[in-house]
C-alpha cells in the first residue's frame, strides 16, 4: 500500500504534499568517485569500504566519535589464549532476505576475506584459521598474538553464506578473470540499509531495512549516492539543492559555501598525516651536485631541512585551515600519539643554516624532490612552498610533480631522493604507520612504504615487539617510544595532519569522522 | 564502387592498428592501477604478484601483441578497475554518448544552417553582424567553460535544469535511452547545448561563406535574369549547392563531436564513454583507454567512408572511376 502510494507521489511529483504523510527522509550525497564493485573483498579502498559499510556489517566497529572499538555483529569477545579469540554473535540479526545470521556466515565471510583472490589480506594478516564453536560462537586463531586484531576486523564485513552459494559468489571476485560474479552488482548484508540499485557512475540507491537489529540516531529512509567527477559540477549540484551533501568539496570553494545561508561546512582532523620522506640508503643521490656522499644520511641535514620549513605558514596560507602542523608520522587521534610526541622542532632559518654549515654544506646542495599533484589537499602547492623555503637556506630542490598513477609506482621503485607521502591509519593504532614507514624493509608489510629506506636497529626491535605485545600499557609506552625515536632521528619530515571539510545543507546533521567515512546511522535530515 | 569500399575498409584497419599502437606507446607512461586495487596496505609481494597476474610486467611488445590478438577476436581485454570486459563496459556507455552527440548534431544543424543562410542574405545588417560576433565567442570559448557557465546560470541561479546526470533511462534491449521521458530531455538539454555550440557556430559561418560564394556564381545571376523569385533562387538553387561542403564538414565534425564529448560528459557527469575514458585515465586502466581510442578511430573511419559515399550520391562529377578520398 505504502509503496503504491509512494509511486503515486513520484508519478505526480507532488513530493512536497506526500512527504509529511510518509516521513520519508531521502538523503542524496555525492563525492567524486564511484565504487568499482560491490564485492566486499575484491578491492581495498577507503571510499568503497565506507559505502559497503552501509549494507554490510563487521563483527566490531569504531565508535564514530571516539574511535573506540565497539560491538556490532559480535556482542562480546574474549581471549581463550594469546592466539585464540572467541566471539559471541549477536542474536536476532537478519540478512536483508530475512534469513538469520549464524556462525556459518561469519566463518564463511572471514575465510572469503582470506581467499587467494581477496585483496583484504592486510586485514586478515595473522589470522591462521576461523572455526565455528556453536551456532552463536566463532573462534579466530592467530599465528602469533595480535594486539590489533579487533582493529583489523572492523574492515572484515559479513556476507550471507547461503546467498553467496546460491549465486556462485563464494570466492571473492577475481578482477583478472573478467567474469562478473553476482556479488559484483548485488549485495546481501545485515546492515541498516539495503542496496536497491546501482548504475555505475550514475547513482546508487539504498533503502532503510525495516528488519535491522539496531537503533540509530539517523532518520534517513532512503539514501541516494551520486558520484560527480567534476568538482565545479559537484558544487553546483549542492548549491542548486540537487544533493544534500558533498564529501569532498574543492578547497577553493569553501569560503563561498560557508558564506551561503543554506549550507554549512563541517570539518575535522583526518587520520592522515602528510610528510616528506628522504632517501637514507644510497651513497650518492642521483642528480645531486654532491658527489661521493649522501647529505640526507646526515641527521643534521635532515634537521636543517625540517627547521627550514615554516609549517604554520603552509597550513595558514596554502592549506587555508585544511591542515594542522604535525610533529610526527601519525595524527593525534591515533593510539601511541602523546602531547610530547606532538611537539615540532621550531621553525628557524638561522638554526637550519647553522646545521647545514656544521654538516659541511654551507652553500647548501641540489636535490631531487618529487610530489604528487592530485592525491592530497593542495599537494603541489605545498611542495612549491617547501621548495621556496629550502632555497632560503641554500638547498636547491628540483621539484617534479606527477599524477598519482605514475607517482606511486615511481616512489615504490625508490626513484625519489625526497618525496611527499600522506599516510592514513585505518586501524587508529600507530603500529600501522611504524611498520610500513620506519621498519627496515623486509617481508610482509614490513617497510612496504619505507621508501627512503630508513633503518634503525632500535626501531626494528620496538616494532617487532609491538606487533605481538598484548600487555596494553607496555605496548602503548613502546608505541610512543617508537614515535619519539622517529622524531629524534628525523626519519621523515612531518608537515601537517589534513583537515577534511564536508559540505552540506543546513538541515543535515551528522558526525564527521576522521576516516572520511560517512556513518549513515548518524545522519539526520531535519 | 565495391572495390572502393573494400579498399577504404582495409585502410580503416590499418588506421586502427596504428592508433592502438600509439595508444599503447603512450600508456607505457600513465602508471599502473595496482596501488588502487590493493590499497596502501599492500605488501611488495602482493604488488608483484598482481602485476604479473595482470601482465603489467611483460614487455611492451608482448602486451601489444596480446592486445592485437584479442582485438582481432573482438575482445579488448579487461578493465583493471572494474574487472569487467571492456567491450561490455563500452557497450553500456555507448548509448549515452551517441544520444548526446546526435542531439547536439541536430541542434547544431537545425540552428546553424538557418542562421548561416540569414547571415548571408542579410549581409551587412546589424542583426547579422551581431550573429557573426556572437559566433566568434562560440568558436573561441572552451567547452568546459561553456558547460560550467550554463550550469551556473540555468541550474544554480535559475534552477530550470538539472546540473548533472542523465535522468531516468529506459532499457530497450541493450540500448538505454533517456529520450523517451520528459525528465531525460530535461537532463540532456544543457550538455547537448554545450556540445553543440562550437559546431553550431562553425556550421553557421561555413554556410554563410558558402552561400555568399554561390550567390556570386553565374547560374544564380542567370536565374535572376530569368526572373525567378528570390525565394526560389535562395532556397532552391543556392542552398542546395551550399550544403554539399556543409555535409562533408558536418560528417567529419560528427566524429569530433563524439571525441569532444569527453569534456562535456565529464562536466555534466554524463555516463557515456568519454566519462569512462577520463576515469580510466585517472586509474591507469589501460585496456579501457586503448579500446576507447580504437573505437573513436573506427567512428572517424566509418563516418569518412559514409561522407565519401554520400558525395558519390550527391555529386555526379565524382562518378568517374578513380580512387576515393579527398
Amino acid at each position: 500500500m505504502q509503496l503504491k502510494y509512494r509511486r503515486l507521489c513520484s508519478l505526480f511529483a507532488v513530493a512536497l504534499l506526500c512527504a509529511p504523510a510518509l516521513h520519508a527522509k531521502p538523503f542524496k550525497w555525492s563525492s567524486q568517485g564511484d565504487v568499482a564493485t560491490w564485492d566486499i573483498h575484491a578491492q581495498n579502498n577507503a571510499l568503497q569500504n565506507g559505502i559497503h559499510g552501509t549494507v554490510y556489517e563487521s563483527l566490531v566497529s569504531y565508535n564514530s566519535k571516539t574511535f573506540a572499538i565497539e560491538p556490532l555483529l559480535a556482542t562480546s569477545w574474549k581471549e581463550i589464549n594469546p592466539t585464540q579469540m572467541r566471539f559471541a554473535l549477536r542474536q536476532g540479526v537478519r540478512f536483508h532476505d530475512g534469513s538469520a545470521l549464524t556462525a556459518d556466515d561469519v566463518v564463511f565471510s572471514l575465510q572469503r576475506a582470506m581467499a587467494k583472490t581477496s585483496n583484504f589480506t592486510p586485514y586478515t594478516q595473522g589470522i591462521s584459521r576461523v572455526a565455528k564453536v556453536d551456532e552463536r560462537t566463532v573462534d579466530v586463531f592467530l599465528t602469533t598474538p595480535n594486539p590489533v586484531l579487533l582493529r583489523q576486523m572492523t574492515e572484515l564485513r559479513i556476507m550471507s553464506r547461503a546467498w553467496a552459494e546460491k549465486n556462485k559468489s563464494t570466492e571473492p571476485e577475481d578482477m583478472k578473470s573478467g567474469e562478473e560474479i553476482f556479488a559484483h552488482r548485488n549485495a546481501m548484508g545485515t546492515g541498516p540499509y539495503t542496496l536497491e540499485s546501482w548504475q555505475p557512475d550514475v547513482k546508487m540507491v539504498f533503502k532503510r531495512y525495516p528488519g535491522w537489529w539496531g537503533t540509530m540516531d539517523g532518520n534517513v529512509t532512503e539514501i541516494v549516492y551520486l558520484p560527480i567527477k567534476s568538482a565545479p559540477t559537484r558544487m553546483a549540484a549542492l548549491l542548486s539543492g540537487e544533493v544534500d551533501m558533498v564529501l569532498d568539496p574543492a578547497p577553493q570553494d569553501l569560503d563561498r559555501l560557508r558564506a551561503s545561508p543554506d549550507l554549512k561546512v563541517i570539518d575535522g582532523l583526518e587520520y592522515r598525516t602528510i610528510f616528506l620522506g628522504l632517501d637514507q640508503l644510497r651513497d650518492e643521490l642521483p642528480g645531486s651536485n654532491i658527489k661521493g656522499k649522501n647529505p640526507l644520511k646526515d641527521l643534521r641535514v635532515r634537521k636543517a631541512l625540517y627547521q627550514a620549513i615554516d609549517a604554520e605558514a603552509i597550513t595558514r596560507t596554502i592549506m587555508r585551515g585544511l591542515g594542522k602542523p604535525a610533529a610526527t608520522i601519525v595524527a593525534p587521534m591515533v593510539a601511541g600519539h602523546t602531547e610530547a610526541v606532538g611537539k615540532r622542532l621550531p621553525y628557524s632559518v638561522e638554526a637550519a643554516k647553522k646545521l647545514l654549515a656544521e654538516a659541511g654544506y654551507p652553500d647548501g646542495f641540489e636535490v631531487d624532490f618529487a610530489c604528487p599533484n592530485n592525491r592530497y589537499i593542495n599537494d603541489e602547492a605545498v611542495c612549491q612552498a617547501v621548495t621556496a623555503m629550502w632555497s632560503r637556506v641554500g638547498v636547491k630542490a628540483r621539484l617534479r610533480t606527477l599524477p598519482l598513477a605514475t607517482y606511486f609506482p615511481m616512489i615504490q621503485r625508490y626513484e625519489a631522493s625526497i618525496y611527499m607521502l600522506g599516510w592514513g591509519v585505518p586501524t587508529f593504532d600507530a603500529l600501522y604507520s611504524l611498520q610500513s614507514l620506519v621498519r627496515t624493509v623486509g617481508t610482509g608489510g614490513d617497510g612496504n612504504y619505507n621508501l627512503g629506506r630508513y633503518s634503525n636497529q632500535r626501531m626494528d626491535y620496538l616494532v617487532d615487539r609491538i606487533k605481538g605485545e598484548t600487555d596494553a600499557p607496555v605496548r602503548s609506552r613502546m608505541l610512543t617510544e617508537a614515535l619519539q625515536l622517529s622524531n629524534d632521528t628525523v626519519s621523515h619530515i612531518p608537515l601537517h595532519d589534513q583537515v577534511i571539510p564536508w559540505a552540506m545543507k543546513k538541515n543535515v546533521d551528522l558526525i564527521h569522522r576522521a576516516d572520511n567515512k560517512l556513518d549513515m546511522r548518524t545522519v539526520k535530515v531535519n | 564502387m565495391l572495390a572502393f569500399i573494400v579498399r577504404r575498409l582495409m585502410q580503416a584497419v590499418a588506421v586502427m592498428i596504428t592508433v592502438a599502437f600509439i595508444a599503447f606507446m603512450l600508456f607505457q607512461y600513465v602508471g599502473d592501477p595496482v596501488v588502487f586495487l590493493l590499497g596502501q596496505d599492500a605488501t611488495p609481494e602482493q604488488i608483484h604478484a598482481l602485476r604479473s597476474a595482470l601482465g603489467l610486467d611483460r614487455s611492451f611488445v608482448v602486451q601489444f601483441w596480446h592486445f592485437l590478438v584479442h582485438a582481432a577476436q573482438g575482445e579488448f581485454g579487461l578493465s583493471l578497475r572494474q574487472g569487467a570486459k571492456v567491450s561490455r563496459l563500452l557497450a553500456e556507455r555507448l548509448p549515452a554518448t551517441l544520444e548526446l552527440t546526435l542531439v547536439s548534431a541536430l541542434l547544431a544543424l537545425a540552428f546553424g544552417i538557418p542562421m548561416g543562410v540569414y547571415a548571408a542574405l542579410r549581409r551587412g545588417s546589424f542583426s547579422s553582424q551581431l550573429l557573426m560576433t556572437l559566433s566568434l565567442l562560440g568558436v573561441s570559448l572552451p567547452t568546459f567553460l561553456i558547460g560550467i557557465l550554463l550550469i551556473l546560470v540555468f541550474a544554480v541561479t535559475l534552477g530550470w535544469f538539472p546540473s548533472f546526470g542523465r535522468g531516468e533511462v529506459v532499457q530497450i534491449g541493450w540500448w538505454s535511452t533517456g529520450l523517451l521521458s520528459a525528465k531525460g530531455w530535461h537532463h540532456i538539454a544543457l550538455p547537448a547545448i554545450t556540445l553543440a555550440i562550437f559546431q553550431l557556430t562553425l556550421i553557421m559561418r561555413l554556410v554563410r561563406a558558402e552561400m555568399l560564394e554561390v550567390l556570386r556564381t553565374d547560374y544564380i545571376k542567370f536565374a535572376r535574369a530569368r526572373g525567378l523569385s528570390s525565394r526560389v533562387i535562395h532556397f532552391g538553387h543556392a542552398l542546395k549547392n551550399t550544403l554539399v561542403p556543409v555535409m562533408t564538414i558536418t560528417g567529419l565534425q560528427l566524429g569530433g563531436l563524439i571525441a569532444f564529448a569527453i569534456i562535456t560528459e565529464t562536466v555534466f557527469q554524463w555516463p557515456g564513454m568519454g566519462l569512462l575514458f577520463i576515469q580510466s585515465v585517472t586509474f591507469a586502466d589501460i585496456p579501457v583507454m586503448a579500446a576507447y581510442l580504437c573505437l573513436i578511430a573506427l567512428f572517424f573511419v566509418l563516418i569518412n567512408l559514409m561522407v565519401d559515399l554520400l558525395y558519390f550520391a550527391v555529386d555526379p562529377r565524382l562518378r568517374v572511376d578513380r580512387a576515393g578520398g579527398h
